[in-house]
């Protein structure tokens, strides 16, 4: 008699994928806090700071680039962090490492998420920027830069999150610790203020995160390039911003090679 | 370590040993389990019964000794062999967001010969909860549900780690003609429990565990020379309790029944129960 053949890793991924994608839209806290948050900001921000911040461009047009790299740090960072850490403290992933799950369908199903979760957000943040504050669409060769910044950017942060995952004792602590460092990184990468109006030593803490390259990619995207003297380094700087952002999805991925557990560390 | 791995066994285990700093968690242990059978292991908490059980299946490292299950190293057990065996975990399977029958549908898309999800609730009585999310079901209705999501995968070969913790009486009457039928479909299993009657009731032998060593390995009937332990019958005679110790109750009874002229008053004939037994193993261990 021969054994049955395992089933394709096709077939597993795609169960993976619609396993985490349940997972995460089905969990209200998460839909609101991951998906909606950068929503409600930019609602908040655009009705309150409607200013020109020069060349007749508004500061909501400014801040599309910056909330949506927010959005894109929340859908990655934070969700991969918090929830790899409550699965890893509640035993899901104990469980997980003993059927023949191939391990690599996992992380398929994580990234399925982290995409749909990304492209949702920027989706709602592009419809309300435009429907609410006029915001320009991107246009032309844009919406490239737009795609490869945010693919970049949203690889480096989601294996950051699963490396991080690994750090927090339980979910509650990785919550506790991740979300108040995304805060002050956000404030300090230009999401909410013009980045050039942040003192120096802030500017070069944040350049060593990749939040800041993000944010900075897409204002190149949202903003005229007339703007682009308004940077620190008086351009857009892309090239940087590939080189930065390819750094940390090598360091991402050493680190999670490097970490990652099946285990809780409480669990012997 | 004197015969090697018995082959044909489900599970076969000599000299295993595993080491927390300089303390031997599990101390040198020998044993075979049958394919086929319910195998218990009792012990204390802290006896080696978790480390032992889960250097079986694969998730911690031991430190010497040899190891088969289902006839291959769990060290080096692929994703084949990890289709063979199911796993209970003492800690469950997770929170999720999906109902029963989602949760059992994915895990069974992970084996090659998978159980029909909705036939497995019925086996585990959740049939009315199959679009129930986990969260919202009881303590003893979860834990159906972890011992639904380790057969689902139809093994030869299930652990079970204390899995009727914080059941009511009738649950675990449930589960126990659960794990009978799962017994009747061929599958091997190792249990681990607090309870003895559980133990009793379900496995085919009992191994006790103390201090990270096996002490005895023995039908429930039997462990502790259990058989051959002399019975005590009791009655009540001129308004007082006597008992008595004998190796023949049957005789001493029929001697009773005839000094009385009717029912021989609050009679009763007992032995040593499995608990009696077992406490008195690992009391003497320590």
């Amino acid at each position: 008699m021969s054994a049955p053949t395992l089933p394709p890793l096709a077939r597993v991924y795609r169960v993976r994928a619609a396993v985490e994608l349940k997972e995460f839209f089905r969990q209200r806290e998460s839909v609101v806090f991951t998906l909606m948050f950068p929503v409600i900001l930019l609602v908040v921000f655009g009705a309150v700071l409607d200013y020109d911040i020069g060349g007749g461009v508004s500061f909501t047009q400014y801040f599309m680039a910056g909330v949506i790299a927010a959005g894109i740090l929340g859908a990655s960072l934070q969700n991969m962090a918090i929830g790899i850490a409550t699965e890893r403290s509640d035993g899901t992933l104990k469980h997980l490492a003993g059927t023949p799950m191939p391990k690599s369908a996992y992380f398929v199903g994580k990234i399925a998420q982290v995409v749909a979760v990304t492209v949702a957000t920027i989706a709602i943040l592009l419809v309300v920027g435009v429907v609410l504050y006029g915001v320009d669409l991107p246009s032309g060769t844009q919406w490239l830069t737009f795609t490869w910044v945010a693919l970049l950017g949203s690889a480096a942060c989601t294996l950051l999150g699963i490396a991080v995952s690994s750090l927090a004792k339980n979910g509650r602590s990785a919550s506790a610790t991740v979300t108040p460092v995304a805060l002050v990184l956000q404030f300090i990468s230009g999401v909410f203020f013009r980045f050039d109006q942040i003192p120096t030593w802030m500017q070069t803490i944040s350049s060593f995160f990749p939040l800041k390259w993000m944010a900075q990619g897409l204002r190149s995207v949202f903003l005229p390039d007339a703007l682009a003297a308004q940077e620190p380094a008086g351009s857009w700087e892309l090239g940087r911003v590939a080189l930065v952002l390819t750094a940390w999805v090598v360091v991402g991925l050493v680190l999670c090679v490097r970490t990652f557990r099946w285990r809780d560390r409480a669990d012997g | 370590m004197s015969s090697p791995l018995d082959p044909g066994a489900a599970i076969s285990i000599r000299g295993l040993v595993k080491r927390y700093g300089d303390r031997n968690a599990v101390d040198g242990v020998d044993l075979d389990i049958r394919r086929g059978e319910i195998f218990a292991l009792l012990g204390p908490n802290g006896a080696g019964k978790t480390t032992t059980v889960e250097i079986l299946e694969g998730y911690r490292s031991r430190d010497g000794g040899d190891v088969a299950v289902l006839g291959q190293d769990p060290a080096e057990g692929g994703r084949r062999w990890r289709a063979e065996i199911g796993i209970v975990l003492q800690s469950g399977a997770g929170d999720s967001q999906l109902t029963c029958l989602e949760v059992l549908t994915a895990q069974a898309a992970y084996y090659p010969d998978p159980r029909d999800p909705a036939e497995v609730l019925e086996l585990v009585g959740l049939t009315d909860k199959a679009g129930a999310r986990g969260r919202s079901l009881s303590g003893g209705q979860r834990r159906r549900l972890d011992v639904a999501m380790g057969i689902v995968g139809r093994p030869a070969l299930l652990f079970l780690d204390e899995p009727t913790t914080g059941f009511d009486p009738e649950a675990r009457r449930q589960f126990w003609s659960l794990i009978r039928s799962l017994r009747d479909l061929g599958t091997t299993m190792l249990l681990t429990t607090h309870y003895l009657d559980e133990a009793e009731e379900l496995a085919d032998r009992v191994g006790v565990i103390t201090a990270g060593r096996l002490v005895e390995v023995a039908v429930p009937a039997e462990l502790g020379g259990r058989g051959q332990a002399p019975a005590v019958v009791s009655w009540t005679e001129d308004g007082a309790r006597r008992s008595q110790d004998t190796p023949t109750p049957t005789a001493l009874v029929a001697e009773l029944a005839a000094r009385f002229p009717g029912e021989v008053p609050d009679l009763a004939v007992a032995r040593p129960t499995l608990e009696d037994v077992y406490l008195q193993m690992i009391g003497q261990s320590r």
